[in-house]
């Protein structure tokens, strides 16, 4: 009898714990929402993901710097590319006035919850539909990352010169060869690795690289094997688009110098890092909640761009040639006043052949044909206008020197 | 030591076997141990941030039962971990150490959604549905057969067999995403054909059906002659044996019937829930089930509650990390795995008793 009492005790304590809480949730609903912008973020990982931890510092820091309190923006982490995103963005929906989502594999599910929430916006960074999808609150963003990526890899020419270069600074075919683990052969990751691999080549004119993809946007084991595979290989620089610690990590352990993404790796590799690019996404997330704060509409595609601060190198690592900064500073110059076109047409060829025309499918209606041109001509320069018809890069051709292992 | 009458030497506390333990007893350990480690987590949580307790506790039952969505979303998400389980469970009662939940779920998933992808626009979707529904069973039945044919006639360790054929299903689903995505970004947009029409909605299906299989595993194992047939091969497989028991034959049809539900599961997952897939389809209920299995000492009805205490504590816990803006998933895995840690280790105080010294004087007087 007297245990009996006392799970009665229990159980009704916890009674009274639970109907205190319903309660206070109760009341708290009744509120009225005061007009101040509400924001959240959907993460596919949790910040022990470079690409992840991109996202989540400049979402703090756009929120900090529109005036959002802690009180006013929400992170939600580690949320699967499936339903799971529409059940979170759907049930934030409730709260929030605007919600980002970080991976491209969200993108159906966020749509989904643009339909069902036509006074919320939904903004999904990488998405490739929203020029096409027709739902108005529902928004796509990138940045022309093929310029910093461009910029990372002149950093790296200049350090296999460093390295290598004999007197007149040639490089031995040998020792120019560069390895790079990929996620998917898919366009942005095809895009960035040949602005890479093409800034590099502005430096060491006999450069090659050898391609090798992982299969998955994030296996930090897989990204370390290949990297390592890549070094045995011969590649005497590797550079990765892979969302994990794997690649830099393997390289520190080589001493092979690296060029990361996302962000320094600098802290980790101090003697083998040289340079990273990254998107900063906090002048999008700026504008996107600006845009809700003043009742503007927010872009259908908006690409970011080293002008409006999006597209970001870091300082050059202790291991970077010396005069990197210097070369560095002028080919930002020229990028910024047109002088330097990334995807310069006469810098490299396709199948032995310059390319003069290229349909690129930027409307993704789920049938992979091409149907636009984006070959274009400004003054003497013919290139190829990346992230113009939509924010999402759309290059995914396979340029001579660039060997792409896909297995 | 001296002040001690008698000359054995007695120790502060005593560590005694439980003889027979009231219902009540173990509902109170059970509770107590669910409000200490939520109680220890929630410290540790407002430790890491600027929130409060009533925050956490808050969070956690808003996360679970905050809106009509979230209430089924606990259903559903519950029956897909009761049905996993209900997988494992006939396999752990003959003590064939079922690792690969994971692996039977995800071809199972694999199998249907091929057929989704292949068939679909081509022939009327309920064809399609029942070509999935088969294909799943199968493929998971398969996916766990092999294993058990190792064992059976080999006596091949299953636990490491099933852990690997994991990985193989893993790269499996992979390789076909790298086939089926053309444009190489390694993510399938959910299909829409070959989709299980709502039954008064969507969460409804998986519901009603794993409960069903519940009940059904139940008497299977409680009243057929197969059940009895692996709880002897679970108890002693010589025993087994000299019963007449054809063990190979049962280990193999114990191991049909834990993949096909798996396998079900999967079915599940592609045509009513997901309609895409990802090598995390599986969402680890393949070990997640072995713990609700556990939790609830193999009895398929209590299972329904330990499913639904592992998924409400979850969901809850997504809640709190949003709360608790705990971007890093260390911290919020270091919660969940104490609440975890104090309901696994309560199960010692329901076998078990510490008797203190004090007592002494009591039992001298009996």
């Amino acid at each position: 009898m007297k245990n009996l009492k006392k799970v009665l005790a229990v159980v009704m304590a916890i009674a009274l714990i639970v109907t205190c809480f319903a309660a206070c949730g109760g009341n708290e609903n009744k509120e009225p929402e005061t007009k101040s912008v509400k924001a959240a973020l959907i993460c596919l990982h949790g910040d022990s993901s470079t690409y992840d931890k991109n996202f989540i510092d400049a979402f703090k820091q756009a929120c900090a710097n529109k005036g959002l309190t802690v009180d006013d923006y929400t992170i939600v982490t580690d949320i699967p590319e499936g339903t799971a995103c529409y059940d979170q963005a759907a049930d934030l929906a409730e709260t929030y006035d605007i919600i980002f989502a970080d991976s491209f594999g969200h993108e159906p599910y966020m749509i989904q919850a643009a339909k069902e929430f036509p006074n919320v916006q939904f903004c999904h960074a990488t998405g490739t539909k929203a020029h096409t999808e027709g739902v108005a609150n529902y928004h796509n963003a990138f940045a022309s990352i093929y310029e910093g990526r461009y910029l990372a890899g002149v950093a790296a020419g200049l350090k296999l010169v460093e390295l290598y270069g004999d007197a007149e600074g040639k490089v031995s075919d040998e020792n120019a060869k560069i390895g790079y683990v990929g996620a998917w052969p898919y366009a942005e990751v095809i895009s960035g690795y040949t602005s890479f691999f093409l800034g590099a080549k502005s430096v060491v004119e006999n450069a090659t690289m050898e391609v090798r993809y992982t299969n998955s946007w994030y296996d930090e084991a897989a990204e370390k094997t290949t990297a390592l595979a890549l070094i045995d290989n011969g590649c005497k620089l590797i550079s990765q688009h892979a969302d994990s610690w794997g690649a830099p990590t393997a390289c520190e352990e080589k001493n092979i110098p690296n060029v990361s993404y996302n962000g320094s790796t600098v802290e980790k590799c101090p003697n083998t890092f040289i340079i990273a690019s990254k998107i900063n996404w906090a002048p999008y997330f700026e504008y996107a909640i600006d845009c809700v704060q003043n009742d503007k509409a927010i872009d259908t595609d908006w690409t970011g761009t080293i002008a409006t601060g999006s597209v970001e190198i870091t300082a050059p690592g202790t291991a970077a040639a010396k005069g990197t900064q210097e070369k560095l500073d002028a080919v930002i110059a020229g990028l910024k006043d047109g002088s330097i076109k990334v995807f310069d047409c006469s810098t490299f060829t396709v199948d032995g052949k310059p390319l003069t025309s290229f349909i690129a499918d930027v409307d993704d209606a789920g049938d992979f044909v091409p149907e636009t041109e984006v070959v274009e001509k400004s003054g003497d320069i013919t290139f190829v206008n990346e992230s113009a018809k939509r924010s999402a890069p759309y290059f995914n051709i396979i340029i001579d020197g660039i060997t792409a292992v896909t297995e | 030591m001296k002040k001690s009458k008698n000359n054995l030497k007695e120790p502060f506390v005593r560590i005694v076997k439980r003889d027979n333990i009231k219902v009540q007893q173990v509902i109170l350990i059970y509770v107590l141990a669910i409000i200490c480690g939520l109680l220890l987590s929630s410290l540790i949580s407002v430790m890491f941030s600027q929130k409060g307790l009533d925050d956490f506790f808050k969070s956690l039952f808003t996360g679970a039962l905050g809106s009509e969505r979230k209430i089924w979303l606990l259903l559903q998400d519950t029956a897909l971990l009761l049905g996993t389980s209900m997988a494992l469970l006939p396999a752990f009662k003959m003590k064939f150490w079922n690792l690969g939940g994971n692996g039977q779920i995800l071809v199972g998933c694999l199998a249907a959604i091929a057929c989704m992808f292949y068939l679909g626009g081509k022939v009327d979707d309920s064809i399609i549905i029942l070509l999935m529904l088969i294909a799943s069973i199968a493929a998971g039945a398969i996916w766990a057969v092999i294993p058990a044919i190792f064992r059976a006639k080999f006596n091949t360790n299953e636990s490491l067999f099933t852990l690997m054929m994991n990985y193989i299903a893993q790269g499996l689903v992979s390789l076909c995403i790298t086939i089926w995505v053309k444009s190489g970004s390694g993510v399938l947009v959910p299909i829409p054909y070959g989709n299980i029409p709502d039954i008064g909605n969507k969460y409804l299906l998986p519901i009603i059906l794993f409960i069903v299989i519940t009940i059904l595993m139940h008497i299977y194992l409680r009243s057929s002659k197969h059940g009895y047939e692996i709880s002897v091969v679970g108890e002693s497989i010589n025993t087994a044996k000299y019963v007449g028991i054809k063990v190979d034959k049962v280990i193999i049809r114990t191991m049909i019937l834990s993949g096909a539900i798996a396998g079900l599961v999967g079915f599940v997952l592609a045509g009513s829930v997901n309609h895409t897939i990802s090598t995390a389809s599986a969402n680890n209920m393949g070990f997640t089930g072995i713990m609700a299995t556990w939790l609830a000492s193999f009895n398929p009805l209590i299972i329904i509650l330990t499913s639904f205490f592992i998924t409400f504590i979850s969901k809850g816990m997504v809640e709190v990390r949003k709360t608790f803006m705990f971007t890093n998933d260390s911290i919020s895995n270091i919660v969940v795995g104490i609440v975890y840690f104090a309901v696994i280790i309560c199960s010692f105080f329901i076998n078990y008793k510490l008797v203190f010294r004090k007592k002494e004087k009591e039992e001298i007087k009996k």
